[in-house]
């Protein structure tokens, strides 16, 4: 039996880890964000951001290319993974899918741009058809095309785990009292593999919202996300300041998100009073 | 004679290799309480899944009402279950389970209100409605999942061992309010369980089987009192089976002794195997037994001594007695002709049956 007061021992990694790389980064974004280029404190920066124009924009811009790279995502995992599922050989299949993301983001930009260019693959096949060639690169749908892809395998993963703990015996109930295969899907299989749902789509959203590499490589900076903005004021104007104002709108769009997407009690059908 | 409702006829059914039901047939007739029987694996469950429709035989019919369903879906046919693990949905209240069925057969709310009422009323349940799956003990989810599926007025409800899971006091209780729920609503059950105390106690007819095949059919008492063979024997209740001769009809030979017996019809001097009960031996005096028997071990019951006792030849004896004897001492053994019941070797349930009209009449 370990004694009582050497218990907390154990939590130290922990701690400081949360406090190295969770508390600190956020509160010197928060800090931070309170200056002017100049080093003075202000509350410019959030004035700023909420009276321009541009940065709303960008807000917007970033919000509802996020939700669409999310939708698409989701549209794509969730058969995917359910077919996944039942497959003889899932393990293989499941590897096959995690396997990309064992490669670097900026790899696989490149490969795309390969893909994409005026004499890649894509424009290729496009000749061959008679449609073709076209400008694909630097283009809002190579933009949104790369990021899906790049998301999947987030969103099947726990799709995937979610279907697999669904137990079998839950649709031949729903079968056994009459529901068709699709009644069982919407009725039974979709709520109880909810929880997967919004693992993923935490896990796609919230990076989606801040992507810039792809952005620019990719989307040649025809849209403006959050996230490029940021890069732009570190990088390019040296406005930490800015930037990290941006950051925390970021962060707390992020936990509204998390608070959306985290109700773990599980919703009872609506019933008559 | 009752209607026949559900049919098997020669169903079987195969995964590749492996065979899972060997030519089964049965017949299961309106309101009775039918029971599956047997030990896990032998195939119990697989035959009520081909009845609910989750699985297809391989070959055989399945009828309904006379007509085959072999290709009727799971939600066309008019069948429930209870699973064994309850499947009760736990993303939905009480309400909202038991009224799945009835809400996506499109009733109206006032109807499937009244219906999931009188079902909840029927578990004993009422008031229970707003509950989620989680708060609820074992026993009563599995009052639910009955409510769940008797609400949909099938006309034969499937039991996939619901009482498994129960402790022994609930699982008793549940017994006989399964008992008199089947009795008072007239659905043909077809219950599955590997427990033979629970066949006995709540069956109209029950099914013994074992690697896929159905062994024996009948009453409790008949399968008791007659099993046909080793198995059956010995799977239900407890018993001292022991090698013997057929010396002719109504006289059979075993452990060096000949004894007065029930049973004819088989070729002299056939080897047999006899089955004694142990609550047919009546322990007395070694003068005036007819076997006797040294006492072994002994285990207090509750209701009755579990006793173990040798004979001369080293066969051991099972007794079950009200008053316990001495650990070590002799005793005889009495019992009536009819406790002797003989089996032969390798017989169907089929010549067990012919045989047994042939001299009983």
């Amino acid at each position: 039996m370990p004694h009582r007061h050497t218990n907390w021992l154990y939590g130290i990694p922990y701690w400081l880890w949360i406090g190295l790389f969770v508390i600190a980064p956020v509160a010197l974004i928060i800090y931070q964000s309170f200056f002017n280029i100049d080093s003075h404190f202000t509350l410019n920066n959030y004035a700023t951001y909420f009276h321009s124009g541009t940065y709303l924009q960008m807000t917007v811009n970033s919000v509802w290319y996020a939700l669409l790279v999310t939708f698409f995502t989701l549209l794509i995992s969730y058969p995917a993974a359910y077919i996944m599922s039942h497959l003889k050989h899932r393990d293989l299949w499941l590897l096959l899918i995690i396997l990309p993301t064992w490669i670097n983001i900026l790899l696989k930009a490149y490969a795309f741009i390969g893909i994409f260019s005026q004499a890649g693959i894509a424009n290729q096949f496009l000749t061959l058809i008679g449609i073709g060639p076209r400008q694909l690169l630097f283009t809002k749908s190579s933009f949104l095309f790369v990021a899906t892809y790049i998301q999947i395998p987030f969103m099947i993963l726990p799709i995937y785990n979610a279907i697999l703990d669904l137990s079998p015996s839950y649709v031949n109930a729903s079968r056994d009292l009459g529901a068709t295969n699709w009644q069982t899907f919407w009725r039974v299989i979709w709520p109880l593999t909810l929880p997967g749902v919004k693992s993923g789509i935490q896990a796609v959203f919230i990076p989606s919202l801040s992507l810039f590499m792809l952005t620019r490589l990719i989307g040649g900076n025809k849209i403006i996300t959050l996230g490029t903005a940021i890069e732009e004021h570190f990088l390019t104007t040296m406005n930490w300041g800015m930037g990290s104002t941006i950051g925390v709108v970021l962060i707390i769009a992020m936990v509204i998100i998390m608070i959306f997407t985290n109700s773990d009690k599980p919703t009872k059908g609506d019933r008559p009073s | 004679m009752a209607k026949t409702i559900v049919e098997l006829k020669n169903v079987s059914k195969s995964y590749g290799e492996t065979t899972i039901l060997k030519h089964i047939n049965l017949e299961l007739e309106e309101g009775k309480f039918y029971t599956l029987l047997g030990p896990s694996g032998c195939g119990k469950t697989t035959i009520l899944r081909t009845i609910a429709g989750f699985t297809d035989a391989t070959t055989g019919e399945i009828r309904f009402d006379g007509q085959k369903i072999n290709d009727v879906p799971a939600n066309k046919r008019k069948v429930n279950t209870v699973f064994q693990d309850y499947a009760l949905f736990p993303h939905m209240s009480v309400f909202d389970n038991v009224a799945f069925g009835l809400a996506i057969h499109k009733l109206d709310k006032a109807e499937i209100k009244q219906r999931v009422q009188a079902a909840l009323t029927l578990v004993q349940l009422e008031g229970y409605t707003n509950r989620g799956i989680a708060e609820l003990s074992g026993g009563q989810q599995q009052r639910v999942a009955i409510a769940r599926a008797i609400v949909m007025k099938p006309r034969v409800l499937l039991l996939d061992e619901p009482l498994s899971a129960l402790d022994a006091k609930l699982r008793r209780a549940m017994q006989v309010e399964l008992r008199n729920l089947q009795q008072r609503l007239g659905i043909t059950f077809l219950f599955v369980t590997h427990d033979q105390e629970e066949a006995l106690a709540m069956s109209d007819d029950i099914f013994v089987m074992n690697n896929g095949e159905i062994l024996q059919s009948g009453s409790p008492v008949d399968i008791y009192d007659e099993p046909v063979n080793h198995f059956v024997a010995d799977f239900i209740g407890e018993s001292n089976i022991l090698p013997g001769h057929m010396i002719k009809d109504y006289e059979v030979e075993f452990g060096g002794q000949k004894f007065t017996c029930s049973d004819a019809g088989m070729k002299p001097n056939e080897p047999v195997e006899v089955v004694l009960r142990p609550e047919d031996l009546t322990i007395t005096t070694p003068e005036n037994g007819k076997l006797v028997v040294t006492i072994e071990t002994q285990l207090f019951r509750g209701d009755y001594y579990e006793i173990v006792g040798y004979d001369d030849d080293h066969h051991e004896w099972l007794i079950h007695s009200i008053h316990s004897p001495k650990d070590g001492e002799r005793v005889g053994l009495t019992f009536d002709p009819d406790d002797i019941h003989v089996m032969r070797y390798g017989e169907k349930e089929a010549e067990f049956e012919a045989r047994l009209d042939a001299y009983e009449d």
